[in-house]
């Protein structure tokens, strides 16, 4: 096991080179620059503006420093938001998204597997089919549409929660990103939960639980839980990292200063440092919750060895 | 000491009371047990997105009566899909019966609430087919032979442990692999896991549902004696189900035949075996291959025609009707009630009876409509 976790680590690093590289190539691939914008500069001072940034000199030489720093992990300074750091944005940013993404995650396992496992214990049967559909509405309606209509119903019409801004934590502005970015989730775990357990319960395991005299309860969530949770759990690494490392469209909607709206803006500024910064860390952030779900995997299921 | 059985004309007559010994109180009494399965279809929703428009009910178990005695070992045998599992599982309520009776010690099993029916897990046990998928993958060999021991406080912590390390003596298992999983098993030690689990609460009567199938030939034998050695020691009683006619045959004290839901005869072990009565289980028995060669080459064998009909709202009448050589009009509208042809030797077979046992000695059958008739072939 350690020695797995140890190889994966290692593979860690240059996976985020590869990454990093091809997203700093798309950069460059893009016609622009950081400094053109609808006035134009007079060529001494753009000429001044990439002898200070270095982009006057050859590719493989800003290849190499933009990596050097990134390997330093220090992604340097910001060119839009002049004064700051990347790292200083990233820790700005990253306690926001992160209380957003982990409450969302957490309220949609709760209520996606209580679902899931109740529409499998009780297959075909109305509570199922209702699970289910509302599970199909919730994937279908994408949060940028159900964030607005959950500000218009709930905050503009009947005035119960705020519709945007950031409250810090714990607020009541919280609770309409949680909501819209859980809807997802929630039918998304919801409807593995119940394909998960339906497998197990069917299992001829279950059946000789039942033979021993336990009690429902017990043959659920000893024997059947365990199992058929095994692809919510598979799920969760990628999920949580996502959710974790910013929301584009749902921080964007409600005006949160977490990482994917810092995200965008770094894209459409062209903000160089900042774009990489943010992808070196998402990436990271996959890789890792990866390996701790490939880590939580052989102490769920035995058989699995590594 | 005739008795009659349940469906003759469709009225519920007697249960045959079936005695080995004279004054014997059975251990189970199973009456007119039925588990059907709907499969839905007939409703006008079913016509309205063109689902069946008959209403489809598998009856895989359709009308079983039978009492199993103390200490005995009752062979079920029968072809795949002929309900004998699901029978197993009926009585045991792991699979919900449908109508009818299970009396243990006078109480009808079938009718107890779930929370009174765990009571009596600790009485009746089952050992399951598949060695590889009945155990939980995610517990270790204690937990899966603890857990029972724990749901009914009948030993915790190291008293606990020091019968589960017991129970593996018991059934040969070194209690070294205590803490080991199922998957670090073979199928013979795995199937050892599940009988050391089934023994754990101390049951009375065990229901083994084809336990040597799915293992090797020359493991079969070892389980087979195991349990064997496991009914002196502990008394136990046994439902031994399986399609293993030699295997049934070594185990057994009595054998039932099921077919398509029902039993078709029951006698002794050896009765059944030297002079089986109604035509399916002769053609069952004659299926049988004889280890010497000679015998062998020059045995007589009753192929029949076709497959089993489909539990699917099966034949009509006898149910072997659609396969028997000797079938006539009547066999196609009478259901043949469980009878006693010779003393404590039921067939159902309305072309036998008492006093012309031996079907063969009956014209083959003229049944009109009749279109897979059997054929007898001298090999």
């Amino acid at each position: 096991m350690f020695k797995f976790v140890l190889r994966r680590l290692i593979i860690t690093l240059p996976m985020v080179v590869i990454v990093v590289s091809l997203t700093w190539g798309l950069i460059r691939l893009a016609p622009g620059n950081f400094y053109s914008g609808e006035k134009k500069i007079p060529a001494a001072i753009e000429k001044n503006i990439r002898e200070k940034y270095g982009l006057d000199k050859p590719w493989y030489v800003q290849y190499g420093r933009m990596m050097g720093s990134v390997l330093r992990g220090d992604f340097g300074n910001s060119l839009r938001y002049q004064g700051q750091s990347v790292n200083q944005i990233l820790l700005m940013t990253l306690p926001v998204s992160a209380t957003l993404g982990l409450f969302s995650y957490l309220i949609a396992l709760l209520v996606g597997i209580l679902a899931g496992t109740l529409a499998a214990l009780k297959q075909n049967s109305r509570l199922d089919y209702a699970s289910m559909a509302l599970a199909m509405l919730g994937l279908s309606i994408p949060n940028f549409v159900l964030g607005p209509l959950l500000v218009l119903v709930l905050s503009l019409s009947l005035y119960w929660l705020p519709p945007a801004r950031w409250g810090g934590f714990p607020s009541w502005n919280l609770v309409l990103p949680v909501l819209t970015l859980s809807g997802v989730y929630m039918a998304y775990i919801a409807r593995l939960t119940r394909s998960g357990m339906l497998e197990v319960l069917r299992a001829d395991y279950i059946r000789t639980a039942r033979a021993k005299g336990l009690s429902e309860r017990a043959v659920v969530f000893r024997h059947a839980l365990r199992g058929g949770l095994l692809p919510v759990v598979s799920f969760t690494g990628p999920a949580l990292a996502f959710l974790i490392s910013g929301t584009v469209v749902v921080e964007r909607i409600f005006a949160l200063p977490g990482l994917g709206n810092y995200f965008i803006n770094a894209n459409l500024n062209r903000d160089e440092p900042l774009i990489i910064g943010i992808v070196a860390f998402i990436s990271i952030a996959i890789l890792l919750f990866n390996l701790l779900v490939d880590v939580a995997y052989a102490y769920i299921d035995p058989r699995i060895r590594y | 000491m005739s008795t009659q059985g349940i469906e003759a004309g469709g009225t519920g007559n007697m249960p045959p009371t079936l005695m080995p010994e004279a004054g014997a109180e059975p251990l189970i009494a199973i009456r007119e047990l039925k588990v059907h399965f709907d499969l839905g279809g007939g409703t006008a929703w079913d016509k309205l997105v063109g689902g069946s428009p008959v209403k489809r009910v598998v009856k895989a178990v359709d009308g079983v009566s039978i009492d199993i005695f103390p200490g005995e070992t009752l062979g079920l045998v029968g072809e795949s899909g002929c309900g004998k599992s699901t029978l197993g599982r009926a009585i045991l309520r792991l699979t919900e019966p449908t109508s009818g009776q299970v009396l243990f010690r006078g109480e009808n099993l079938a009718l107890l609430s779930e929370r009174r029916m765990r009571q009596y897990r600790r009485n009746l046990q089952m050992i399951f087919q598949d060695p590889y998928a009945s155990l939980n993958p995610r517990m270790t060999v204690s937990q899966i032979i603890g857990e029972p021991l724990d749901t009914f406080g009948l030993a915790r912590g190291r008293e606990g442990e020091a019968r589960i390390r017991e129970l593996m003596e018991t059934v040969g298992l070194s209690p070294r692999f205590i803490k080991r999983y199922p998957h670090e098993f073979s199928g013979g030690q795995r199937q050892r896991i599940g009988i050391a689990r089934a023994l754990a609460v101390d049951p009375d009567f065990i229901v083994a549902d084809e336990p040597i199938s799915a293992l090797d030939v020359s493991i079969q034998a070892q389980i087979m004696n195991l349990m064997a050695r496991l009914q002196r020691e502990r008394n136990l009683t046994y439902l031994f189900i399986s399609h293993d006619l030699r295997a049934i045959r070594h185990v057994s004290d009595r054998v039932a035949v099921m077919y398509l839901g029902k039993l078709v005869e029951i006698a002794d072990a050896r009765v059944v075996y030297d002079d089986p009565l109604m035509p399916y289980t002769k053609a069952l028995i004659s299926a049988v291959p004889l280890p010497d060669p000679e015998l062998e080459a020059t045995r007589q064998r009753i192929v029949l025609q076709g497959d089993v009909p489909s539990p699917i709202n099966p034949p009509s009448g006898c149910r072997f009707h659609t396969r028997c050589p000797w079938a006539i009009q009547a066999c196609k509208d009478v259901v043949p009630p469980l009878t006693e042809i010779r003393p404590n030797h039921f067939a159902a077979c309305i072309r036998i009876s008492p006093d012309q046992p031996d079907i063969e000695q009956v014209a083959p059958g003229d049944a009109p409509g009749l279109r897979n008739p059997g054929r007898i072939i001298a090999q």
